[in-house]
């Protein structure tokens, strides 16, 4: 007997939301169950792997060094540049949020603009910037200052910059939400009771902005970790980050079960983080952060 | 006292400023250099400038490989962006309206290709069609971008769709409108701002997507980054500037354009009916 369809009825959500839950089953959720089998895999030798179970991927990673200091690194810089973004990009969302200008919008739209750009056009232009022939070394050689151009480029510090430089407008804005959400009265409150504006900041505004700064830095921290065109482009082959090995691993040495190691060990490490972030903070600032 | 407090609260302030200039210098400064040296009359990729010329802008023209590039991108973004909007905003209307089982783990599931790294979506999906001995092809990659679009398409829609309240559409339902009526005339047009915004993102996403293109594409097929990637690998020549400067007007100049014109559009409607939109 077919049963009345009621106004909110959880069958026509279903139906609603099924072409989108397909995708994430099919493209999503099984490749990382396969990757995860695809560990146990051996291998034979380029292209080529059986089905045979062994725990030979697993002996490797956890015994060769040079995994786990490129793991070690990857987390490094990953944090570097999370750090950096945080005290940076604090700044400006606070101007952003406190300033009385009146073309206010202007300033948010231009922190949206680097989003349409290009990622691989804004990482490869800080070449014009750094190069030998770049703004910083020709001004510098005009001006008598040095003789020889600085090697500011290929090196480890020229990928946190690049890095720094995509992941800035992310931190600002899930800084700036975070701001926005503060109920001014309180500010008000306090320094009426007494407060100068630095305690106020300290004591009001600085707390209650934690979710954003904290949501920014998981985002940064995780998207930094697993970049791989910001080390190709501004590093050199020992600036190398996690990201480059994996994709080494698969598209040059052909070897799948030892790059599908690689990227299961890279997801959980880094949603290992997340985890912890969600346990403590939730998921909703997150939420803010990426809707804008 | 109290003014030397009120010095110290000025000069915080203009701190404040003062870093908030040069983080904007430093998010512009590379853009401008790349678009002020694609100009260059110079043979090399740098500076000093030489002179002010067009050479490599009708180099570029006659670059084959770059309008094929092109070409796939352009089109491989349309799709995407169209069906990324369609599933993504049914979805966020069933993720808000609707209470169903599963509902949590699916927002969250759903959210979930923004934050996984593209390597390790990129290998994921590789490894997945290569255990079951499938060629990469176009469909699969803009299934692809679709995924990766997804959780922006929703978020962004969800966000809007929360500020509209339910009563509109009921009062439609209940005055003999069908279910797809009242979404296609009443739940809809409140949306739009969502929708364009959400197939705009859709767009750039897909377009500008480099990782995860890499492991992708089908052999032989070179999406507009991955072009640009593999030129940079031979050298930093000055057309690279040109088209870093073409690029950077199509995906800068779209959205600003559909902004603009989404703009006037609500204006008018305005103009033309003074109820208030929502709330």
């Amino acid at each position: 007997m077919k049963r009345r369809w009621t106004l909110y009825d959880p069958r026509l959500a279903w139906m609603l939301v099924a072409p989108v839950l397909l995708l994430l089953i099919f493209f999503l959720v099984l490749p990382i169950a396969v990757m995860a089998a695809y560990t146990f895999f051996t291998f034979v030798t380029a292209g080529v792997e059986t089905s045979a179970l062994t725990t030979a991927n697993w002996h490797e990673f956890f015994t060769d060094s040079y995994y786990s200091g490129f793991l070690l690194k990857t987390l490094r810089v990953g944090a570097i540049t999370a750090l950096l973004c945080g005290v940076l990009g604090y700044f400006p969302a606070y101007f952003i949020w406190a300033t009385t200008f009146r073309h206010k919008w202007l300033l948010l739209l231009l922190l949206i603009v680097p989003f349409w750009i290009s990622f691989t056009i804004r990482t490869f232009s800080w070449i014009n910037i750094l190069g030998e022939q770049g703004v910083i070394n020709v001004a510098l050689i005009k001006l008598g200052i040095i003789n020889d151009p600085l090697p500011m480029l290929y090196n480890e510090g020229a990928v946190i910059l690049g890095m720094l430089h995509f992941l800035m407008p992310y931190m600002i804005l899930n800084v700036y939400v975070s701001l926005e959400g503060i109920d001014r009265t309180l500010i008000s409150a306090a320094r009426s009771m007494g407060c100068t504006s630095a305690q106020a900041f300290r004591e009001v505004t600085l707390p209650l902005s934690l979710p954003g700064l904290a949501a920014g830095l998981l985002l940064c921290f995780v998207l930094a970790a697993g970049s791989y065109v910001t080390p190709q482009l501004l590093g050199s082959g020992r600036d190398a980050l996690f990201g480059n090995l994996i994709y080494d691993t698969i598209m040059g040495e052909l070897n799948w079960p030892m790059g599908a190691t690689l990227s299961i060990v890279l997801f959980v490490v880094l949603g290992f983080f997340a985890a912890v972030y969600t346990r403590y903070m939730g998921m909703s600032q997150i939420v803010k952060g990426l809707g804008g | 006292m109290k003014t030397r407090r009120r010095e110290e609260g000025r000069w915080a302030w203009r701190l404040t400023g003062f870093i908030t200039v040069c983080v904007y210098i430093f998010m512009f400064a590379p853009i401008v250099a790349t678009v002020i040296l694609s100009f260059n009359a110079s043979m090399f990729g740098g500076f000093p400038m030489t002179g002010f010329s067009l050479q490599w802008y009708y180099k570029l023209m006659a670059n084959d490989a770059v309008l094929a590039a092109f070409r796939t991108s352009l089109w491989i973004a349309l799709v995407t962006a169209m069906v990324t909007t369609a599933v993504g905003v049914v979805t966020a209307f069933a993720l808000v309206r609707f209470d169903f089982p599963g509902k949590q783990a699916l927002s969250t599931l759903v959210i979930l290709p923004a934050l996984v790294p593209e390597t390790i979506l990129g290998v994921g999906l590789l490894v997945l069609i290569k255990s079951i001995d499938q060629p990469r092809t176009m469909l699969l990659l803009v299934l692809g971008h679709i995924l990766l679009a997804v959780p922006y398409v929703v978020l962004i829609t969800q966000a809007r769709m929360a500020g509209i309240r339910r009563v509109y559409e009921e009062a439609a339902l209940s005055l003999g409108a069908s279910r797809f009526s009242s979404f296609r005339e009443i739940t809809l047009p409140l949306l739009v701002p969502a929708v364009v915004g959400g197939a705009l993102l859709a767009f750039t996403i897909s377009f500008d997507n480099t990782s995860a293109s890499l492991f992708w594409r089908p052999a032989g097929v070179e999406t507009m980054p991955t072009q640009i990637l593999s030129m940079l690998k031979i050298s930093i020549s000055p057309e690279i500037n040109a088209l870093g400067t073409v690029m950077i007007l199509v995906t800068v100049g779209i959205p600003l354009v559909g902004g603009l014109i989404l703009q006037s559009l609500t204006r008018l409607k305005r103009r033309g009916q003074p109820t208030e939109e929502a709330r």
